[in-house]
């Protein structure tokens, strides 16, 4: 147990960059290829999942010594579906046109697998405070990695970032970028990126390991 | 112990002079005329535009090829004729910059992802056509009259438009120029949203003036004549799609004249003869049984001419060349040959199916020799 | 966190061997109450939700609404929802109806400072290129008119469909589009027609924009169906609306 004390910024950060949801598991990509349209979209979805997975995860983990192992599944869809409700109607209250482009994404929170897999794989097994910080994380990673697709679909889609006009007025616009294709487009060239990075780093750590350093 | 002095290999057993270079080459000799008789019609737009989209796909197959990504040389000639193609289906006015992004998504997408020369699933110039046609559809509709007095000393206003920037509107420098916005329009946006038909013969040439179309469909018929004569090029596919084409539109036509044009419309306007000859036959994303040549080229004509009566595009030909690309290896699957033996119509024992792998040979002991001695006698020469 | 395995694998076997009755660490009632516990507290938290936000949700769908028949009646500063029903009688709608009764056609009417009719707003759907194209379009009863339309929701092409928010030339087809009832106000008298760019003769066309002449057709189509149910049923009680209730 007093491993975990240590290891929990270790745990925080896992999600954002070793274990990214969208770069390195390529999980929940139904809402990161569909809501990615602009950076504002993205990134409200990716807080929107930030929340769930953070109250889900913390209760879930309130509730892990009480909790029969025949019916946990059940009470963890309950328990999502339950903050998920909560985001839809705090988005309405915020913005309606938001709730318009986000459509049935909200809704279908409930069914990203990350969630679930945190809570089964990390809050049903920990005290609450590693399990948010730990889903925490990842929901950060996840709103990260939806924000670079949102990003740049929008810079190229509509020549604007967060409404913003980059290119002056006579931009020319991608269309493709904000259809569907332009988000497998957009997210196989970060995954190309990512791939690239790995590879680089591999290859110039590989003479250093001989040399004996650790990497 | 005297062992059969068989030799088991695989195909090729018989070797020519004719390389892929060989025959990249005299597509591109081929495509020579072509580009020429499309400058000649646009002037110095048209000569920017093939060398600025050729470029690119040069330039974004060098890159490939350096970083190791990609089998194949720059020298083998296919990026030219990706590039070629490429500018021959854009608009002669597209600005560069989408024309310099279209022939890097066409490299990069359609052929360096799949491994490089040969393993691309779609004809890489298409791929980039659809690319830009999705990304800018309104630059991609935006044609101008051929045979504009002093096309070699101007460039067309839209392209030489800033990268990332809308192109100039040309519907003003038409007008001083005394023509209406309706010239710029394709025969078939035309035939598709105004209702007026071009006579047949006048597109068959290209040669009278002002009217918004690619290079003539007669010279292309004659450069694709020159390749199958030379056997560079399978004469099947192009005569399977023109057939198709023109047989469906002929039916359309014989059923309601009044709404359907006639079938020479069908076949000499928009890009179907270049992309019968041209594009259909790319060696790498066409089937190669004889029996599946007909059957794609088929499938193309009747595909575009298809979405020509029935979808929102004024055009189908690209979009029809790629579904039958994505078909292609299916089709060659379903027509190949009957093995050496049985008959046509003796139908195959059902547990003694010719295997389209066959996993027998890589089922043989990685420690089986080859025989030395080759039971062919000329033997082809290394 | 070391124990919850090695108790995992005591589990499994037993649970296997004896049948699911007969485990003994979660018997049939902590089930139950575990999982009506969890209940209760999502519950909880789902109400809470509901009705913290509830004055805003509301608020905010008002406010949209508003916003869209402002745009298309510019002199309209507050509206009322009706319902025309089927059989030809006009309903009010309160705050909290949504269901709407088969046939009926909902409208808004607007009114101005003095609490004047200042126009009708009602909704249309037309069929586009991508998807439907639902529109909001304003009814000017002096001229017999739509004076304005504005899209509610739509999934055209970006730079080509989307053009029927933006072209001017295309907007101005509706300052003054004619859709006069017949004589016996039982359909309209010219019905609404798209027709090829710069061809308009009569002020019953829509000139349509050329390379999207879908998406126009579909605002065309969404006014004249639209009109074409409301309007018959509408004007014979226009009188009933002429000042705020």
């Amino acid at each position: 147990m007093n491993t975990a004390q240590y290891k929990t910024w270790d745990e925080f950060t896992e999600g954002i960059w070793r274990q990214n949801p969208v770069f390195v598991m390529v999980l929940g990509m139904c809402p990161v290829l569909a809501v990615s349209v602009s950076a504002v979209n993205a990134l409200s979805m990716g807080l929107a999942t930030m929340f769930v997975l953070v109250c889900s995860c913390g209760l879930v983990s309130l509730l892990r010594r009480m909790v029969p192992k025949e019916v946990r599944i059940a009470v963890y869809i309950v328990i999502i579906a339950t903050f998920v409700t909560a985001v839809d109607y705090a988005i309405q209250a915020i913005s309606l046109a938001l709730y318009d482009a986000l459509g049935a994404f909200i809704q279908l929170i409930v069914v990203n697998c990350i969630i679930l897999g945190r809570a089964e794989a990390h809050a049903s097994k920990n005290p609450p405070l590693p399990a948010m910080l730990n889903a925490a994380g990842m929901g950060i990673g996840f709103a990260v990695g939806l924000f670079a697709l949102g990003a740049v679909r929008e810079i190229l889609g509509a020549g604007t970032l967060f409404g913003i006009t980059l290119f002056g007025a006579s931009f020319q616009p991608w269309v493709i970028m904000v259809l569907p294709p332009g988000g497998f487009f957009v997210l196989g060239a970060w995954l190309l990126f990512f791939a690239w990075l790995e590879r680089r780093k591999l290859r110039r750590a590989a003479p250093t390991t001989e040399a004996g350093q650790h990497v | 112990m005297t062992s059969a002095p068989i030799e088991i290999r695989s195909a090729p057993h018989v070797q020519s002079a004719k390389t892929v270079e060989t025959i990249m080459r005299n597509v591109v000799y081929s495509l020579l005329p072509i580009c020429a008789f499309y400058v000649f019609q646009y002037g110095i737009s048209a000569l920017a535009s093939i060398a600025v989209v050729t470029g690119a796909c040069l330039l974004t197959e060098r890159f490939f090829v350096r970083t190791g990504t990609q089998a194949g040389r720059l020298s083998d000639y296919s990026a030219v004729i990706t590039g070629l193609l490429l500018a021959l289906t854009l608009p002669p006015g597209f600005p560069l910059w989408m024309g310099a992004v279209a022939g890097i998504v066409a490299i990069a997408l359609g052929k360096a992802l799949f491994g490089g020369i040969g393993f691309n699933v779609f004809n890489p110039a298409l791929i980039g056509r659809a690319f830009v046609q999705a990304a800018f559809p309104t630059a991609i509709a935006t044609y101008t009259p051929s045979f504009l007095p002093g096309r070699f000393t101007e460039f067309i206003p839209s392209t030489l438009a800033w990268p990332l920037m809308i192109p100039a509107d040309a519907t003003a420098w038409l007008k001083a120029k005394n023509l209406d916005a309706l010239a710029g329009a394709t025969p078939l946006a035309k035939w598709k949203f105004d209702g007026v038909l071009v006579n047949a013969d006048e597109l068959l040439t290209s040669l009278s003036g002002n009217m918004a179309v690619g290079p003539s469909p007669l010279l292309i018929l004659l450069c694709g004549a020159y390749l199958a004569s030379r056997r560079y090029m399978d004469w099947r596919i192009p005569l399977a799609v023109l057939g198709s084409a023109a047989l469906t539109a002929w039916l359309l036509f014989a059923f309601d004249p009044a709404r359907y044009p006639n079938p020479f419309f069908m076949l000499f306007s928009g890009g179907l003869i270049l992309g019968a000859v041209y594009m259909a036959t790319d060696m790498a994303t066409s089937p190669v049984t004889p029996k599946g040549m007909w059957v794609y080229g088929a499938l193309i004509g009747l595909l575009t001419v298809v979405i020509r009566y029935y979808s929102g595009l004024p055009e189908g030909v690209m979009y029809a060349i790629l579904i039958a690309n994505a078909a292609s290896p299916l089709i060659e699957k379903i027509t190949q040959p009957v093995p050496f033996g049985r008959g046509v119509l003796d139908r195959v024992k059902k547990r003694a199916t010719y295997p389209l792998n066959p996993g027998y040979i890589s089922r043989e002991e990685a420690s089986a020799v080859t025989p030395k001695k080759r039971f062919l006698p000329n033997k082809p020469k290394k | 966190m070391s124990d919850q395995p090695s108790s995992d694998k005591k589990v499994i076997p037993i649970a296997v061997a004896a049948g699911e009755a007969a485990v003994p660490e979660s018997p049939t009632g902590a089930m139950i109450r575990t999982l009506g516990l969890v209940s209760a507290i999502c519950g909880l938290i789902i109400v809470g939700a509901y009705q913290g936000t509830y004055d805003a949700v509301a608020a905010n769908k008002r406010i949209a609404t508003e916003r869209a028949v402002f745009k298309v009646l510019p002199k309209a500063k507050s509206i009322e929802e009706f319902v025309a029903q089927a059989g030809g009688g006009i309903a009010r709608v309160g705050a909290g109806d949504t269901a709407i009764a088969a046939g009926a056609v909902k409208f808004f009417a607007a009114y101005d400072d003095a609490g004047k009719l200042a126009g009708i707003a009602a909704e249309g759907v037309g069929k586009g290129y991508a998807d439907n194209v639902r529109i909001m379009f304003g009814y000017q009863p002096d001229c017999q008119c739509v004076v304005g339309i504005g899209v509610v929701a739509m999934r055209e092409t970006p730079g080509i469909g989307d053009k029927i928010i933006t072209d001017r030339e295309f907007l101005a087809n509706f300052t003054a589009l004619d859709v006069k009832l017949k004589a016996d106000l039982s359909a309209l008298a010219n019905e609404v027609k798209v027709v090829k760019r710069g061809s308009k003769t009569d002020p019953w066309q829509i000139d349509a924009i050329a390379g999207a002449t879908i998406t126009s057709r579909a605002v065309g189509k969404a006014i004249n169906d639209s009109a074409q149910a409301l309007l018959p049923r509408l004007v014979p009680k226009l009188d009933t609306l002429a000042t705020k209730s």
